[in-house]
């Protein structure tokens, strides 16, 4: 990191791409995402950590990027949606949430995503109530959550719909 | 919602933490997980003039149990106690409490010093190391010092660290064999903060109860010990009538806060219907039937 | 096989699962300018002085505005339901000479960067002499502005003799319910990106949701523009439920900035702000007066109700008080009714429409109302209901009285059965025995039923254009908009079923103004049926011409031709003589001219259309903390036709997981000074996964609607609408009194309060 002032030069790895950026120390890892590295995938909801539109996996588990400064972000692996499916071909999780019609406006979705996908790349077992309490930590306007909870349950029991 | 400027510097160790707090005053704020500092700061209500960024120290992050205590890094974070660290009674019952503390992604970041260090009154940490008389290691200009947990919390986000100190290790007592812990709490809803938070501790001999630890959390400005409520129970075998009389004892105890989701009565009679769940819930696991 | 009924995947998803949605916020333009407004902090007052020259000086500030500076710009006029004195009481973009909610916007920073425009934000002071706040709706009226009462206007209707009614009745009981205030914010904020096109010589609006054509043209007329000078453009948006969508001051200062400055300005509304200054809803006290026979029958119902409307009327009007105005009675007969629905200003923020207005409200009352009639006359709740049900044969059935402007005509519609039907789904009577055993053993548990009606597909009309080219690739380009509730799959599949294609290969353009001269938008859950009733014509035109060009060729009658597959062939006969759809329409364009085939239609509509339904909850309160857990919930909704089986049970499960916010969590409170106590999400609470019961539905198409060729009835809004209700009447039942729950949300600490009152008696 190279600092002049409050601003600071800084890499991040972000799904595999190394992004060299400038930032100020208070913009957070979410705007840096969004308006340093075009990577508008990930939203914002609250900036206040409850609604979890903003989780990305860092160093490979779900943080809300609102409430984390990118400069504390570099020589982290930083995943976000833009990095789930290759070249077009949805991952397990994608696919699922197309399959269970778990999204409908589409704003919580890349959070969400995160979060399943952490969760499901655990390979641990998870009971229904553990799930809950997981997705529990993303609020969605629209689905009512269950065609969520149904979609990564199907996942992590290696369902193919 | 975006934070004021402020300069942001990585401490490398807990005395370059000190020694910058030294340099950027009292509005500097150290860093751990930021999961209530940060939203204070893109509300702009906390406008501190530098971060100094706790995250960078190494080796700080441990939990470690020797014959006595966890000692907890100042950095470990929430997530850490959803496993057992040891055993013994606080085997389960650690994960249960940590479970409580709002979710997943929070859980991740967030510390348990930092939890201390913050002294919201409706931290589920704060109860706990109330309950378990533990110990706060603080790293200063003069050095390192140990603060009793009873003397650490001053009011609801108040504590008795100096402003160049930080927390750089919190050791909590384990409990012998033959003590059992009852947690429970309520809030709105899942994750949320709770509106009150019972942690009781019984040490049962023969169905008797030996020792007992009461601490209540959310309700007051500070977690307290409600000593009139254990005293109430200790000589006696483990029975619902105790179990009331001990939340109302504990209850009139309370000096309770007041915010749009519950009253100062409400919680009150929180405490009062908690109290004998947790504590029945502790006489459970020792293999009595209330 | 149709594919209109079929739970087809949707065409939306994939942008929105590879995160190449297009939110109001993905959009960035070279040069942008950031918008933030100055929002006042106090909830009345005397606006004394703005002083702006610090924030001026912030480097990267461009330029800071006060009421003053625009002080010449219309106040925002309504859209729908003008009504009395409504006009005196709207909201100018800044507050000119007074600020009336904790919210308003006075002042309004342009800068190079968001961080900074908030700064500068900071450092516009605001001299405010305050002035005593009006908090409370039933309280007597005081001045808006100066001979200007802050009850605006009252919202009166009535039919039948109901002083010979209440005089007649065997009772007459009096019952008075409150909702609470809260609303359907999305979690996508609102936000806006003005562009002024120097080359088109107009101003383009990217963001823009819910009524775009509505909005281009009161924004053109605010701003002195004709309407070719200004365009708007949907992209995604992240969910709309009423609030989203509808003409704010951010929108007029976002595109007045842009027209002035000749930059791009960007406007994203963060969630503090969102939680006070887009619109609010609910919050409705209801005094009824009801006259019963000894049977439990209705035989009069009189209504006076409140509307605590926030600071100023905005783009709706009196829409939520008509509606719950003209709902309350709901599938009873109730032979006689009078409401009068005051609309009360008071200082909090403005309210507008959230899914179901006024119908989850009167819901609420009306239903509480049945199960005190049935517990004050010892009937059984479910009885009393089907004694007042509005029997089958009486169907369509005329209300005589103006519903959202149109007559209210129950269109279609069997209560009794779809009462039987659930009943008979969740064996009712095994279950309430199942019930009262947990109840014997100790446990608060209690079942809750609500009937509704609701109301859907709203006209007066919609235009609709499909497009063929010459490959044979379709798109449908229609005047509506998409809040994230599928419109593209519902009129793809429609398309489909009429022209015989494949659903996935029909593109569907809506909200954007320049394509489509006229459109009404999405809201009144009217898309599927007015949008979908005008495709499902323009496809069967389409198919016309393009049969009719192949039967010319084949030379066989056009009856006897049908398409499939892509290939116009005789009864379906693939061995048959046939002509490939790519083939047909290049003939008939040959014939005509052009490079694109293209029908249009417009459907038209005088009435909306009622579907129908039921909820049940099943609860669980935990006497100690006063804690809610609902066990069970069950929907039965009549929607006449369901086009996607899959997203109607979408919509269902979505509404209700609000309507559980409405009924157990989500208020919006205020200091009696009128600050907002609710202004963040770890205040204001949305249910999240552990609150929210999977929900078990159950649709049917018993009552399709004669209002439209496919019998369509919209689906949007039958899972929220008796939440509040179901979830009420459960709680009761749950602590032995029927009659002991009056208030939403049923907080814990209001809960607490109830079940120790009841303790003491």
């Amino acid at each position: 990191m190279i600092m002049s002032g409050n601003r600071h030069n800084i890499k991040l790895n972000i799904n595999g791409t190394v992004h060299d950026v400038e930032v100020d120390a208070r913009r957070t890892l979410v705007d840096t995402l969004r308006d340093k590295c075009g990577l508008t995938g990930t939203h914002i909801g609250c900036e206040h950590g409850v609604c979890g539109a903003c989780t990305v996996l860092v160093d490979g588990v779900p943080v809300r990027s609102c409430l984390m400064f990118a400069v504390q972000a570099e020589d982290k692996k930083i995943r976000t949606v833009e990095g789930l499916a290759d070249e077009g071909r949805f991952s397990l999780i994608q696919q699922a949430f197309h399959d269970y019609h778990a999204l409908q406006c589409g704003f919580c979705t890349p959070g969400m995503l995160m979060l399943a996908t952490w969760l499901v790349e655990r390979e641990a077992a998870v009971a229904d109530e553990e799930l809950r309490e997981v997705i529990a930590s993303n609020l969605c306007r629209c689905t009512g959550y269950q065609n969520i909870l149904r979609a990564v349950r199907a996942v992590l029991d290696g369902e193919n719909p | 919602m975006k934070p004021v400027p402020f300069k942001y510097t990585q401490a490398s160790t807990w005395k370059d933490a000190v020694s910058l707090l030294g340099e950027y005053g009292e509005d500097a704020k150290l860093l751990a997980g930021g999961q209530t500092l940060v939203p204070a700061m893109n509300f702009r209500l906390a406008r501190p003039n530098a971060l100094i960024d706790l995250n960078t120290i190494s080796n700080s992050a441990y939990t470690k149990t020797t014959d006595t205590h966890i000692c907890i890094g100042g950095l470990a974070r929430h997530i850490q106690f959803d496993v057992p660290l040891t055993d013994g009674p606080l085997r389960e019952f650690l994960p249960r409490v940590s479970r409580h503390i709002a979710h997943v992604p929070i859980r991740m970041r967030g510390t348990f010093a930092g939890s201390l260090a913050h002294a919201d009154p409706a931290s589920e940490w704060c109860a706990l190391i109330v309950s378990l008389d533990g110990t706060i290691v603080a790293e200063g200009s003069f050095g390192e010092r140990e603060i009793e947990a009873k003397e650490f919390f001053v009011s609801a986000l108040t504590t008795s660290l100096t402003n160049n100190e930080v927390i750089r290790e919190v050791r909590l007592p384990l409990l012998d064999e033959g003590w059992f812990c009852g947690f429970q709490e309520f809030s709105r809803r899942a994750g949320d903060f709770a509106l009150a938070i019972v942690i009781a501790h019984l040490k049962i001999n023969q169905g008797v109860i030996e020792a007992a630890r009461i601490c209540i959390g959310g309700v007051g400005v500070v977690p307290f010990r409600a000593a009139s409520a254990e005293s109430e129970l200790v000589g006696h075998s483990p029975n619902s009538g105790i179990f009331t009389r001990a939340g109302e004892a504990a209850s009139i105890l309370a000096d309770p806060i007041e915010d749009p989701h519950a009253t100062g009565s409400y919680r009150c009679d929180l405490v009062k219907t908690l109290v004998p769940r947790a504590l029945s819930e502790a006489s459970t696991l020792a293999g009595l039937k209330i | 096989m149709s594919v209109i009924g079929q739970p087809l995947k949707r065409l939306e998803d994939r942008d929105l699962l590879l995160g190449e949605g297009q939110f109001a916020a993905d959009y960035t333009f070279s040069d942008q300018l950031y918008m933030r407004v100055v929002r006042s902090t106090i909830a009345h007052g005397i606006l004394r002085g703005i002083d702006v020259s610090e924030a001026k000086r912030l480097g990267g500030v461009v330029e800071v505005w006060t009421g003053k500076d625009i002080g010449h710009l219309p106040p925002i006029d309504f859209r729908l339901h003008k009504l009395q004195n409504l006009p005196l009481c709207r909201q100018h973009v800044l507050a000119q000479d007074k600020v009336r909610y904790v919210g308003d916007p006075v002042a309004v920073v342009f800068a190079e960067d968001p961080y900074v425009a908030e700064d500068a934000a900071d450092l516009v002071y605001v001299e405010v002499d305050p002035l005593e706040p009006i908090m409370d709706a039933t309280r007597p009226p005081g001045e808006f502005a100066p001979g200007v009462s802050t009850e605006p206007a009252v919202v009166e209707k009535s039919y039948g003799d109901v002083e010979a009614a209440l005089d007649e009745a065997a009772h007459v009981f009096e019952f008075e319910f409150h909702v609470g205030r809260h609303t359907g914010n999305a979690l996508e904020t609102r936000g806006a990106n003005v562009f002024y096109n120097a080359e088109l010589d107009r101003l383009e609006f990217f963001g823009a949701a819910k009524v775009p054509h509505f909005n281009r043209a009161a924004i053109a007329e605010m701003l002195g523009l004709n309407r070719e000078q200004i365009q708007l453009f949907e992209g995604h948006v992240g969910g709309g439920f009423g609030v989203r969508g509808e003409l704010y001051p951010e929108d007029v200062l976002c595109s007045y900035a842009a027209l002035q400055m000749k930059r791009p300005v960007k406007w994203i509304e963060d969630r503090f702000e969102n939680l006070m200054a887009a619109n609010h809803s609910r919050e409705q006290v209801f005094r009824l007066r009801v006259g019963v026979d000894k049977t439990g029958f209705i035989l009069g119902l009189e209504n006076e109700f409140f509307t605590s409307q926030g600071a100023y009327i905005r783009t709706h009007g009196a829409t939520v008080t008509d509606l719950a105005a003209a709902m309350l009675p709901g599938p009873y007969l109730v032979p006689s009714y009078r409401t009068q629905g005051r609309v009360r200003l008071t200082n909090k923020t403005p309210c507008g429409t959230y899914r179901s207005p006024g119908r989850y409200e009167s819901t609420f009352a009306r239903e509480r109302l049945l199960d005190l009639i049935a517990n004050r006359l010892d009937l059984d709740p479910i009885e009393v209901r089907r004694r007042n049900f509005i029997m089958s044969n009486l169907m369509p059935y005329s209300r005589g009285i103006v519903n959202h402007g149109t007559p209210l005509v129950y269109d279609s519609g069997d209560y009794a059965l779809l009462l039987d039907k659930i009943l008979d789904r969740i064996a009712y009577e095994d279950l309430q025995k199942t019930l009262e055993e947990r109840r014997v053993a100790g446990e608060m548990v209690g079942l809750g039923a609500a009937y509704f009606v609701e109301k859907s597909g709203l006209g007066p009309y919609d235009d609709v254009r499909i497009e063929m080219d010459r490959d044979a690739r379709i798109e449908i380009i229609t005047g509506v908009a998409s809040i994230g509730q599928g419109v593209e799959t519902v009129m793809a599949q429609i398309c489909a079923d009429g022209l015989g294609v494949d659903y996935e290969t029909i593109r569907v353009t809506h909200g954007q103004t320049d394509r489509i001269e006229r459109g009404m938008g999405a809201f009144a859950s009217r898309v599927t049926v007015m949008t979908g009733s005008a495709v499902a014509e323009a496809a069967a035109k389409l198919r016309e011409r393009l049969v009719g060009t192949a039967a010319e060729r084949l030379q066989l009658p056009a009856s006897e031709l049908s398409i499939s597959d892509g290939n116009i062939t005789a009864n379906g006969d693939r061995e048959g003589p046939s002509i490939p759809v790519v083939d047909a329409v290049s003939a008939t364009l040959d014939e005509v001219g052009g490079d694109v085939l293209s029908v249009e239609t417009t459907f038209e509509a005088t009435h909306m259309t009622y579907p129908y339904g039921v909820h049940i909850a099943i609860v669980k309160v935990d006497p100690a903390t006063a804690g809610v857990e609902i066990e069970r919930y069950i929907v039965a909704y009549d929607i006449g036709k369901s086009v996607n089986p899959m997203l109607v049970e979408g919509q269902i499960a979505g509404g209700m997981a609000q309507g559980i916010g409405g009924a157990l969590y989500e208020e919006f409170l205020y200091s009696d000074e009128g600050q907002p106590l609710s202004a963040t999400f770890a205040d204001y609470l949305w249910p999240t996964a552990k609150e929210v019961p999977d929900v078990e539905t159950l649709v049917t198409e018993d009552a399709p609607s004669g209002t439209n060729p496919l019998g369509l009835k919209g689906a949007g809004e039958g899972g929220i609408n008796a939440s509040g209700a179901a979830i009420a009447s459960a709680v009761g039942h749950a602590i032995g009194d029927p009659e002991a729950i009056t208030r939403l949300p049923i907080s814990p600490l209001r809960l607490h309060e109830i079940i120790k009152n009841l303790r003491s008696e």
